[in-house]
């Protein structure tokens, strides 16, 4: 391939997923500029792959190297650590309370606050977090999100219900007046 | 099917993610379940406000001037490394490739052919002294014109209060389909927004043709397309204020 092939290539298929791209980062950095930082290295390190790009979903491809990068990131910059999460990692396999069946809970209400549905989602723990931006923001498909976030289809299926259900429950614990 | 075994799969039954085999059997239970129903409601509410509330954050001016600037061309591959903070292993020696990197990181107009339709459809309804169809500044008399004309129900709001008088709407025909054309006035400059059903979510994206200024952006289940001879801060403006939820009450 000619360098300018590819370089027409490279720009089909990226340049139009930069929106997702910054979604992606903003969502699991919480910040404007190291989004752009991580974004920035994700085009860059997508280039240095391209020639093994082999896929024809450009999108999930893409958007696996920028929460790649996003997780290189995170191990050099610790301060952004699990801190950030306001809500705790739940340990595998422990239950997490489910308000779900109780339709006259108060979460259910608290889904027209913006602000706490902002404040709910940007609290979970980032693996929960990606899964919830790439379904709801980027309407992925549980294959795409198991290609962008390597793991099986099944545990897709499994990770989105319990972010939902953390969801749920941070929504019900999160009180009106909170910042 | 029963409840313990449907209550793993309303997740993947509300994402449209089940076999068509094991959709039949969760909805069959659905139905005769108030329980299980409730959680399919309250998961679609969910669902709902997460993709109303939760911030689509486009890539911003910034962002595409870093790269048009930083992403490596052939020229200027080493300067980037020097400039670009690098976190991470750094550019793998010998990256070279030529990118035609002021046109790569123009913002990306779409379809070509669609922009020329809505600048057409634009043009077409000032010249053919037929803007409305309905003429009315009340959105509660727009939005029920539709019924009936199309198949969905296009969102309808007065923005006078912005500076953006709704002037009625229109059937108009984009991309091989009848949409619903809504129109605002600034001042003695029409804006045609067009808008029919789509999925996904994406920011913005500003363009011009032929003069005229357009935007276009996917939200809330929408396709959307801005078009008018105002200036373009205008009707960024514009489209500010369209996507702004209108305030309760």
């Amino acid at each position: 391939m000619s360098d300018s092939t590819k370089a027409r290539r490279f720009e089909q298929i990226t340049a139009p997923h930069l929106d997702a791209a910054y979604n992606l980062a903003r969502w699991l950095t919480r910040d404007p500029h190291d989004a752009q930082d991580v974004v920035q290295e994700a085009y860059l390190r997508a280039l240095r792959y391209f020639d093994s790009f082999r896929g024809d979903n450009g999108k999930s491809w893409l958007l696996s190297i920028v929460r790649n990068t996003f997780y290189t990131w995170l191990e050099q910059n610790p301060r952004h650590d699990a801190a950030d999460n306001h809500i705790p990692l739940p340990a595998e396999g422990v239950e997490i309370a489910d308000p779900a069946g109780e339709p006259a809970e108060t979460w259910l209400a608290r889904l027209e606050d913006q602000r706490l549905v902002r404040a709910a989602l940007e609290g979970l723990p980032s693996e929960f977090r990606e899964v919830l931006v790439l379904r709801e923001l980027e309407d992925l498909s549980y294959k795409e999100i198991a290609a962008v976030t390597d793991i099986p289809i099944g545990t897709v299926m499994s990770r989105l219900s319990r972010a939902r259900r953390l969801l749920r429950a941070e929504l019900e614990k999160l009180d009106g007046g909170r910042h | 099917m029963d409840c313990a075994q449907a209550k793993p799969l309303l997740d993947a039954y509300c994402d449209g993610e089940l076999s068509a085999g094991e959709a039949a059997g969760v909805e069959q239970h659905v139905r005769a379940c108030a329980k299980c129903r409730a959680r399919v409601e309250a998961q679609r509410a969910l669902s709902s406000a997460v993709r109303r509330h939760a911030t689509y954050h486009g890539a911003p001016d910034t962002l595409r001037a870093r790269l048009r600037r930083e992403l490596p061309t052939e020229t200027t591959l080493a300067g980037a490394r020097r400039s670009w903070r690098q976190i991470g292993a750094g550019l793998a020696a010998g990256v070279v490739a030529t990118l035609a990197a002021q046109v790569l990181w123009m913002r990306h107009a779409g379809d070509g052919a669609l922009t020329a339709e809505i600048v057409a459809d634009h043009v077409r309804s000032l010249q053919a002294n037929h803007l409305a169809d309905v003429a009315s500044t009340d959105q509660h008399t727009v939005k029920p014109w539709f019924a009936g004309k199309l198949d969905y129900s296009p969102p309808v709001r007065d923005l006078r209060s912005e500076g953006f008088p709704l002037e009625g709407g229109r059937l108009d025909h984009v991309d091989g389909r009848d949409v619903a054309a809504l129109i605002y006035r600034r001042h003695q400059h029409v804006i045609n927004v067009f808008v029919w059903p789509d999925t996904g979510a994406s920011a913005p994206a500003a363009l011009s043709r032929d003069g005229y200024n357009l935007l276009h952006w996917t939200q809330d289940g929408m396709h959307w397309w801005a078009v008018s001879e105002l200036n373009a801060a205008e009707l960024q403006e514009f489209v500010h204020a369209l996507r702004t939820p209108a305030p309760a009450g």
